[in-house]
């Protein structure tokens, strides 16, 4: 597993603190991140790619410097977002998942089959030359997710992929990413998904208030936010 | 109208992007040259004609075209007011035999094809990054359709509402959202690998 390291991190947004000297080790290969909306959660989840730079302290993984090399920690680290609507660049669905591999200057039959490989695991093979605006909101997450995962990053970092699906829509891609050979890191409010997860961290006003197995820090959420 | 190739195996389908975008320069050219409105009726019969050819769904390939139809139903009459019928003729066929030509060239090319074809080019101009070149085009693409969902939502968000739609009352929000949504847009972009 790929480790994820922060050192006293913490980031403010203007004068505002949303991240106070966070401290962690993450190694397992599911760990769920809950906490109110504002509480921090987000801005932890995208200081695993880069997105968001620590204000003080450091993020390293797997002994990269996120600040420093964020181009490298990109390729090992995946980022899937709440809106797919704003991950899509391409006007079809294969087109959109080639685009993440224009990058990685692969041969050309081996990226399409790289991209047929991974339309055929999200289901969307038979969707490939629709135009991927025009998708029902699970499938077009079904496309951020492939879109993400067709440059085989060792880590996904998912924020809130479910918040805006309808439940069916949610079970689909909720079990995508169960099945997800990749070490997850997951932010939701969907807490049934976090049953089988190796870890569960609860984010309440910038610190981290708990850290256990998903039960166990699941009650302590429900206090928080009681 | 742009991004959406219809699947397909005819010659147009076939021809490589670069002699297609090479031919449709040639084509637009040649319609900005010609001044009788015969020969002009005769030019957008042939471009109606690259429908059928390539298997294109004329009823998707109506809706490439329809809008312009819109714009020259006041620009002909207007243009023929200050000058001619026959020159507001010319003019009017002309443009809507440059929009057919620019729909068959967009529905038979994949947007990826052509990017490949452009950057390939301007990979042999050294004062320019055809890789950046490449993703603004594909940028301006996909923001066509997600600027029009943006206005569609804001304009029902306000009739939900029951408020009246005026200019400023829809373009505040069209704005905001849109510098949100570019936002978002960016950070997608660098998660995507595209930070530079």
């Amino acid at each position: 597993m790929t480790e994820i390291v922060f050192e006293h991190v913490a980031h403010r947004y203007g004068d505002v603190p949303v991240l106070e000297d966070v401290s962690l080790r993450l190694a397992e290969r599911r760990i769920g991140i809950v906490g109110a909306n504002g509480s921090g959660k987000s801005t932890l989840a995208r200081m695993v790619n880069g997105l968001v730079q620590p204000t003080s302290g450091r993020v390293l993984v797997d002994g990269l410097d996120v600040a420093r090399r964020g181009r490298e920690v990109r390729r090992r680290v995946g980022f899937v977002f709440t809106d797919p609507d704003n991950q899509i660049v391409m006007p079809t669905v294969r087109e959109d998942v080639a685009f993440t591999l224009r990058r990685h200057r692969l041969p050309a039959d081996q990226a399409a089959a790289r991209v047929d490989d991974a339309l055929e695991t999200f289901g969307l093979s038979d969707l490939a030359d629709r135009p991927a605006h025009k998708l029902s909101g699970g499938q077009k997450q079904l496309l951020a997710l492939a879109a993400v995962l067709v440059a085989r990053p060792a880590v996904l970092v998912a924020d809130e992929p479910t918040t805006l699906l309808d439940a069916r829509n949610a079970r689909i891609v909720g079990e995508h990413l169960a099945a997800l050979p990749q070490q997850l890191v997951m932010v939701t409010h969907h807490l049934d998904a976090l049953a089988d997860f190796d870890r569960v961290l609860v984010v309440d006003a910038g610190r981290i208030v708990a850290d256990d197995a998903p039960a166990a820090a699941l009650e302590a959420y429900r206090e928080v936010v009681a | 109208m742009i991004g959406f190739a219809v699947p397909g195996t005819s010659v147009l389908h076939r021809m490589r992007p670069g002699v297609k975008l090479a031919l449709l320069a040639a084509a637009v050219t040649v319609l900005a040259v010609l001044r009788d409105p015969v020969q002009l009726a005769v030019a957008l019969a042939l471009s109606c004609a690259l429908v059928p050819l390539a298997h294109l769904p004329l009823r998707q390939t109506a809706r490439q075209v329809t809008p312009v139809l819109w714009l020259l139903a006041v620009a002909v009459p207007v243009h023929a007011w200050f000058g001619t019928w026959p020159d507001a003729a010319a003019m009017g066929l002309r443009i809507l035999t440059a929009v057919t030509l620019a729909a068959v060239f967009t529905m038979t090319t994949k947007v990826e094809a052509l990017l490949d074809t452009v950057q390939a080019a301007l990979r042999r101009v050294p004062w320019i990054d055809a890789e950046r070149v490449g993703l603004v085009l594909a940028l301006t693409i996909r923001c066509v359709p997600l600027l029009a969902a943006i206005v569609r939502e804001v304009i029902d968000a306000r009739r939900a509402r029951g408020v009246g739609g005026s200019l400023r009352a829809i373009a505040v929000p069209v704005i905001v959202r849109s510098l949100r949504t570019a936002d978002a847009f960016g950070e997608a972009l660098v998660a995507r690998g595209y930070d530079d």
